[in-house]
């Protein structure tokens, strides 16, 4: 026998072992826990959405007037009407495809969203956005709060994010939510073959199923592999997925598509998270040039919502699907010097789905510099919230997701919601 | 899924435990920590310093040659991918391949591990570099190192590894200069008149005081403070810094905290041709805020010591104390974090969660390497949560357990697989020691691999792999399955993933 180094067992710990239920099983269980058939695609636009060149307040004079280079003409935008204020709006004039749903009613807009005292950091701002409660952005998300209400057990494919990490949103006590970036990746591998590789998953499926006590960050990453193996085979059947329509060849338009044949094969997942990114645009923004890079993230963002959008109306699942968009906060309303803008505060949510009542929510900003102007905060240098970002979770929650709203966001947030179902 | 009641587990003492030589542990915890883990020859040497002096040794890289890039390609170590030449300082294929190279094979692993450490504090991406200067160009102004460029241009992670355990306010000037830095975080157009706020805000809230110590008048101020710190580019050869005193912002700047040791929180007015000396003040001043010692000593901790314990708060004034002490040296705080009982603490050993540039390293260094390139592990990696050059923004990688998602952890369970197929036959090899019995054989591959001990319920599985499929011979067929099947099992259990 080799003369051994160190102590490589441990002993005398409890531990919980955690026999695994079959998947059949967890995913009926899956489709019987609330309203099933109402999926949820929360949809983060990461860095801070400039809200004033994504839906566009082309009549105001300010707007222009400060933003000399960026401002993109009235005549370019896609015109969409006006707000119950009067204020005329149009999209970024790449958003045809999402002017194409809002003109079919399917589409909202929730101007000025944010909260008092708007942070200006990513970082804060993402976990405001995320934890839904701005004085203790800490622990849990929203959405996983709301996983944490549904009845026990809950199948771990009930969420599915679509990015490499699990967001805070989707941290949860009770569910350890899977991060599922591409099917073809998530499988089981062995260097061995035949009978040798179903040897190697019981025994790494038993090696999971450790979860001391003693060792919670042992327990946690055990957990991490335990969601793995209850969600592999499932996750394998999307991997067939044929859809109707062609998506666009990158990340944001393949997890929408992955999204569409997990919906399709009725795995049994209710909330997806997808992300993009780039909206971080300090420097060379330029809504107006094809190669400008607020150009190219509403090219991103439109084709790929829009083949999205087209499958599931072809699938007839349109009306099982809510996307709610955010992002963490908007933009300075004057362009700097880098025809960038800088962090803002309030910016625009969309939602988008079959049941949402589409249209302009709330009233865009009056971009006139005055201490009488309600619309401005920070001496007229950022867009001032007028709908606060929790009443529209709260709607989602009680309205969309059947859960309450109360119990997830730790208060009541229901006044002032828009009326987008 | 259904949680079972606790049960008591019986100590199970397959083998004798028995330590060969006094130290062991606490080396190998050393070498992972401030390291990337080591092979028996590396522990067997350190060892022989014992703990103190293997500290020095590490601490004290100066003493030691640099002269690990020279092996590259060489036989005995680790391969690379070239496609063509092979060009880190143009490719950042190869720029990466280059620093997992280093990190495997590196003489000084503490200083690739500050440099890891650094690059995570500043995060930078590549991408926002090329795109704006191009591929080749984004490569060099991350990579490229002085000697090898044809204008000595020296890459931001030459500049982390210089000031690995440098001076931090002098890194904080030199990060501020540094190409990548001023197309990143866009100083380079930040001018008179029209300031960007992009650098003087992360500046504050990620590299030094932390978020909710300042105020946003301070980021304004700030902002201003550093217009003129943009790019210059000389024979239209390549991009460097250069101060533009035409577009400084001449004017008094206000702070709510104070710039200077006499408490003054008021930059003066300066003329353009002085003004760069604003931004000097500023980043002594951030430097020396109280904030930024207890912050950078925690980042400390949690990379060194533990994610899971708290720090002893007098640890963290302790450090605080010494980084004000030295004037921002970070080798005395180092030296004090490393030589603490809360570092050697058995209670803090595999309380980390090793990032996949850890874990991919430790796994190459302890399974074996011969006939494997480390541009094989890039694409894993970036399905780990890691793509290095590329964190995800400028707060660095999520750490921690957000490392820890299912589609990450089979990433990993499945490098471990891809690394012990491609080295099967060095795996039945060493096997061979442990031929004659399952126990004696996972007991190998358990000491090996360094991993945390196990309990009971996941050895039993290691060992019922071992015995699955038929009676046990310890026949070199036998070892080439069952090697590597543990080598995969083990190194992709959750065990291994803590460092």
């Amino acid at each position: 026998m080799a003369i051994t180094r160190r102590e490589f067992m441990r002993g005398g710990v409890a531990a919980f072992t955690v026999s695994f239920a079959a998947p059949a099983f967890l995913s009926d269980l899956a489709r019987a826990q609330g309203r099933s058939r109402q999926n949820l695609v929360v949809l983060y636009l990461s860095g801070g959405n400039d809200a004033l060149s994504m839906l566009i307040p082309y009549n105001d004079a300010q707007y222009h007037a400060r933003r000399p280079t960026i401002a993109i003409p009235a005549a370019s935008v896609l015109q969409i009407g006006s707000d119950r204020a009067g204020n005329a709006l149009g999209l970024h004039p790449r958003l045809g495809g999402l002017r194409t749903i809002f003109n079919a009613g399917r589409l909202a807009f929730i101007q000025r969203t944010g909260y008092e005292n708007s942070s200006r950091s990513h970082f804060e701002g993402t976990d405001i956005w995320s934890t839904g409660d701005p004085r203790s952005p800490q622990g849990n998300g929203w959405l996983g709060r709301y996983l944490d209400t549904l009845p026990s057990p809950v199948d771990p494919l009930t969420a599915w994010s679509t990015a490499g990490v699990i967001p805070r949103v989707l941290q949860a006590n009770r569910v350890g939510v899977p991060s599922i970036p591409t099917i073809q990746g998530y499988a089981f591998a062995s260097p061995n073959t035949g009978t040798e590789v179903q040897f190697a998953r019981d025994s790494a499926t038993r090696i999971a199923s450790h979860l001391p006590i003693d060792q919670p960050h042992l327990a946690f990453v055990n957990a991490s592999s335990q969601a793995a193996f209850a969600t592999l085979d499932r996750v394998a059947q999307v991997g067939t997925y044929a859809p109707t329509v062609t998506y666009p060849n990158n990340g944001f338009a393949l997890a929408l598509r992955t999204i569409a044949g997990a919906m399709v094969k009725g795995v049994g997942t209710k909330v997806f998270w997808v992300q993009t990114g780039g909206y971080d645009t300090h420097a060379a923004q330029n809504p107006n040039q094809a190669n400008g890079s607020y150009t190219a993230l509403m090219t991103t963002l439109n084709d790929g919502l829009f083949a999205f959008y087209t499958d599931l109306l072809n699938h007839g699942l349109l009306s099982d699907t809510l996307v709610l968009q955010f992002s963490e906060f908007g933009r300075r309303i004057n362009e700097n010097g880098s025809q960038g803008t800088d962090h803002g505060a309030a910016s625009v949510m969309m939602a988008l789905g079959g049941n949402v009542r589409g249209g302009l929510y709330g009233t865009a900003p009056n971009l006139r510099v005055g201490s009488d102007n309600p619309t401005l905060e920070n001496s007229g240098n950022d867009v001032h919230y007028e709908t606060d970002f929790r009443s529209v979770y709260a709607k989602v929650i009680d309205s969309w997701l059947g859960g309450d709203s109360v119990a997830v966001l730790g208060g009541n947030y229901r006044s002032g919601a828009p009326g987008i179902f | 899924m259904r949680a079972g009641s606790p049960i008591m587990q019986q100590r199970h003492d397959p083998v004798e435990r028995e330590r060969v030589r006094h130290g062991e542990h606490v080396i190998e915890h050393l070498l992972r920590r401030a390291g990337f883990g080591a092979g028996q020859d590396e522990i067997d040497d350190y060892l022989e310093l014992g703990y103190a002096a293997a500290v020095q040794q590490l601490l004290h890289y100066d003493g030691v040659p640099d002269d690990v890039d020279a092996l590259i390609g060489k036989s005995g170590y680790v391969s690379i991918t070239a496609r063509g030449e092979f060009l880190p300082r143009t490719v950042i294929n190869d720029a990466r391949q280059r620093w997992l190279f280093r990190m495997v094979h590196s003489r000084r692993p503490l200083q690739e591990k500050m440099t890891l450490f650094w690059h995570n504090h500043f995060a930078t991406a590549y991408t926002k570099i090329a795109g704006a200067l191009g591929a080749d160009e984004g490569a060099r102004y991350m990579a490229a190192k002085p000697a090898e460029d044809p204008n000595q241009v020296k890459g931001q992670i030459e500049l982390f590894r210089e000031f690995a355990l440098g001076n931090f306010r002098d890194l904080l000037l030199a990060a501020a200069k540094d190409t990548a830095m001023l197309v990143w975080l866009d100083g380079r157009t930040n001018v008179r008149g029209r300031p960007q706020e992009n650098f003087a805000r992360e500046l504050m809230e990620l590299f030094t005081m932390g978020v909710d110590t300042f105020a946003e008048t301070d980021v304004y101020a700030g902002a201003r403070v550093f217009t003129g710190w943009n790019l210059a580019r000389p024979s239209n050869a390549y991009y460097t810094f250069s101060y533009v005193a035409g577009q400084h912002d001449t004017a008094v700047k206000e702070f709510t905290f104070p710039i200077y040791s006499n408490g003054s929180k008021v930059i003066p007015a300066r003329s353009a041709d002085a003004g760069m000396q604003d931004g000097v003040d500023l980043i002594t001043a951030v430097a020396a805020h109280p904030a930024t010692g207890p912050r950078l000593a925690r980042k400390l901790y949690q990379f060194f010591v533990s994610e899971v314990s708290e720090p002893d708060p007098a640890l963290i004034a302790a450090l605080s104390n010494t980084y004000y002490g030295s004037r921002f040296e970070m080798k005395p705080v180092l030296e004090h974090l490393l030589l603490s009982t809360q570092f050697v603490a058995a209670a803090n050993r595999y309380t980390r969660y090793s990032w996949p540039a850890e874990f991919v390293t430790r796994s190459i260094k302890e399974i074996g390497w011969n006939g494997f390139s480390v541009n094989d592990a890039l694409g894993p990696m970036a399905n780990m949560g890691q793509q290095l050059f590329e964190p995800p923004d400028v707060a660095g990688w999520d750490l921690g357990t957000n490392w820890f998602s299912s589609g990450a952890m089979l990433t990993r369970m499945n490098f471990a697989s891809q690394l012990a197929t491609n080295q099967k036959f060095n795996l039945r090899d060493i096997g061979k020691a442990g031929r004659s019995s399952p126990e004696a054989l996972v007991a190998l591959m358990l000491d090996r691999l360094t991993a945390a001990p196990f309990a009971q319920e996941p050895y039993q599985a290691l060992l019922e792999y071992v015995r699955a499929g038929g009676s046990w011979t310890g026949s070199d067929a036998q070892l080439l399955v069952k090697a590597p099947g543990l080598a995969h099992l083990i190194v992709g259990s959750g065990d291994y993933q803590l460092v």
